[in-house]
């Protein structure tokens, strides 16, 4: 039975300080990205979501640069190049070339940045930004981290209604009196502190895995919008946890002594997750659906 | 159909003028309660400007808009609205039901609380429709037409006087034009709602249509079909010789389309019009 047990979890799991702030503080970062995650997907966001890590990526290697933490990194330039795309709104949003521009150009500061803090510090660091490890992450950030995350989810709840209806139809939105700019501004302020925690977990090039990934699953196995939600939650924290332990046993694993990245099993479970829920027979989906009757005469 | 007592809707000398242009210029019309009205007039007429203002999210230059004799406000509950379409993707977790659910309280802050009397209300809406057929389906895999019934559903969630909807037709086939429209007169009528439907073309409506407003020019001639549609009073709103076609019980303006096809010389007038004649 023990030997079981430690197949599954290696030994000193529980008892590891660093792993069970990574618990924590991944679960509250998985939950809030799954249920904003299918809104994102409702909205068709998925591509500024990615936008948003990226920008934030800049954010958290300049932060390095400066001695700060990269969390204060992502999530400030997160918020700036959330309000920006919004401001910008139409005048980017059929502009491929000005977004890589934009994109590329920011991707290049990072890069920039990146090279001075291997310099300055230690080669790690751009690991750390690019792909994440909430191993190493500072503990007394954590409640602030998650304050962010709740925070997230408030204002999610509050614009439930209007959100989704704007999603559906700006101009029924407006017609019925809902500021429709500043519920998708204050949309992108959620979506984005819900991308830069998460790319404390997953790093910046991952992040979006989280975000769309969990949701993606959810909209395969239910129409419902409470039940995506709950669905959603449910994979992008079992993914996590899953990632965690896999990373954690593969510290015996070959070459031994060194542990997989979390980012990479958290991306595999998240895919494997959405590969199986493409196979459900779309039972809860499916709808009869006989031809309308043909009460009306077309002269 | 009869109309009794007062109008339900006033548009009194609605003007819209960007800088120098003149988008809507004196417009005038009075709805009662139960009528059904058309909005038609080729693209860019004004159609969908003349909605924004009775909606009230577009201030109009001049003039007023009353609704029980009192001036409309942005957002009220009373004047239902039904978009052109919407697009959602087919894996959108939104059901028939879900989006009906919105025309109570979408625009309301927080999140849906379910109970008996709102899950009724959005029953019955479906039933009104003939929608409770697919009202569990996702949104987003159902046709155009399924998607306009439960849009219309939505709007009649408010309990409004007035129903406004904006080229509701356009995206769909000719025998799911015909549903939709008898399918709103027919559930407009049983409620005493009056109904504007914008349309390009007015054929759809005519079984139902009490009133036309044929919107050309940034001008507006309001009456009954037979009053309105006439070579004679379109071509003084065009500015400009129209004919009017009268061809198994369907009506065909010739040269009134786009406005600019009047401007062309006689040999490419002719090419457009013969385009135009086989539209439906």
């Amino acid at each position: 039975m023990s030997g079981t047990w430690h197949f599954i979890l290696a030994p000193g799991f529980f008892a590891n300080h660093e792993v069970v702030n990574a618990l924590w503080v991944s679960t509250a970062i998985a939950i809030v990205s799954g249920l904003v995650g299918v809104f994102v997907i409702v909205r068709g966001q998925s591509f500024a979501g990615h936008a948003l890590t990226d920008l934030g990526a800049t954010g958290a290697s300049g932060a390095v640069m400066l001695g700060a933490n990269v969390w204060y990194g992502f999530l400030s330039f997160g918020l700036l190049a959330g309000a920006g795309m919004e401001g910008l709104g139409s005048r980017i949003r059929n502009r491929d070339v000005a977004t890589g521009l934009v994109l590329s150009f920011a991707m290049g500061l990072g890069a920039l940045f990146l090279y001075i803090d291997t310099q300055q510090a230690n080669a790690t660091v751009s690991m750390l930004v690019l792909f994440g490890s909430v191993f190493v992450f500072n503990p007394a950030l954590t409640p602030l981290v998650i304050a962010v995350g709740m925070a997230a989810l408030v204002l999610l709840a509050i614009l439930y209604r209007p959100l989704l209806l704007s999603s559906v139809s700006p101009t029924l939105a407006e017609a019925r009196g809902v500021p429709v700019r500043w519920v998708s501004m204050l949309f992108m302020f959620v979506m984005a502190a819900a991308v830069e925690d998460g790319a404390l977990v997953l790093g910046a090039l991952l992040s979006t895995a989280l975000l769309i990934g969990p949701a993606a699953t959810a909209v395969r196995l239910t129409a419902r919008p409470g039940r995506a939600l709950v669905w959603s939650a449910a994979v992008a924290v079992i993914a996590t946890w899953a990632g965690i332990v896999c990373s954690y046993d593969s510290y015996y694993w070959p070459p031994y002594g060194r542990g997989w990245p979390v980012s990479f099993f958290i991306a595999v479970f998240v895919l494997l997750f959405y590969l199986a829920a493409r196979f459900v027979p779309e039972r809860s989906r499916a709808v009869e659906r006989p031809s309308l009757q043909q009460e009306v005469k077309v002269p | 159909m009869d109309v009794i007592g007062q109008p339900v809707l006033q548009l009194h000398q609605i003007s819209v003028r960007y800088g120098d242009r003149r988008i809507l210029e004196d417009i005038d019309v009075d709805v009662f309660p139960g009528e059904f009205i058309g909005l038609i007039g080729p693209n860019g007429a004004g159609k969908t400007t003349l909605l924004r203002v009775i909606l009230g999210m577009l201030a109009p230059s001049t003039g007023q808009v009353t609704l029980a004799g009192k001036p409309t406000r942005h957002g009220s509950q009373q004047i239902g609205y039904v978009p052109q379409k919407i697009h959602l993707e087919p894996d959108t977790p939104l059901r028939g039901r879900d989006l009906v659910g919105l025309g109570i309280d979408g625009h309301r802050w927080g999140m849906p609380l379910p109970n008996r009397s709102r899950r009724q209300k959005i029953d019955e809406a479906l039933c009104a429709v003939n929608a409770t057929r697919f009202a569990d389906a996702p949104v987003g895999r159902l046709s155009g037409g399924e998607q306009q019934r439960l849009l219309i559903a939505q709007a009649l969630l408010s309990d409004p006087k007035v129903m406004l909807l904006d080229e509701p037709l356009s995206n769909l086939d000719i025998r799911s034009a015909y549903e939709v429209v008898h399918l709103v007169s027919e559930v407009a009528k049983s409620r005493g709602i009056a109904v504007m439907m914008v349309a390009h073309d007015m054929n759809p409506l005519l079984p139902v249509m009490d009133k036309v407003v044929y919107i050309a020019n940034g001008k507006a001639v309001t009456g009954r079909v037979e009053d309105v549609i006439r070579s004679e009073v379109l071509s003084t709103l065009y500015g400009y010789e129209v004919e009017v076609l009268r061809v198994r019980n369907r009506i065909i303006v010739v040269g009134g389309e786009g406005g600019e096809y009047g401007l062309l010389e006689p040999s490419d007038r002719s090419r457009c019009a013969g385009e135009e004649v086989a539209a439906p």
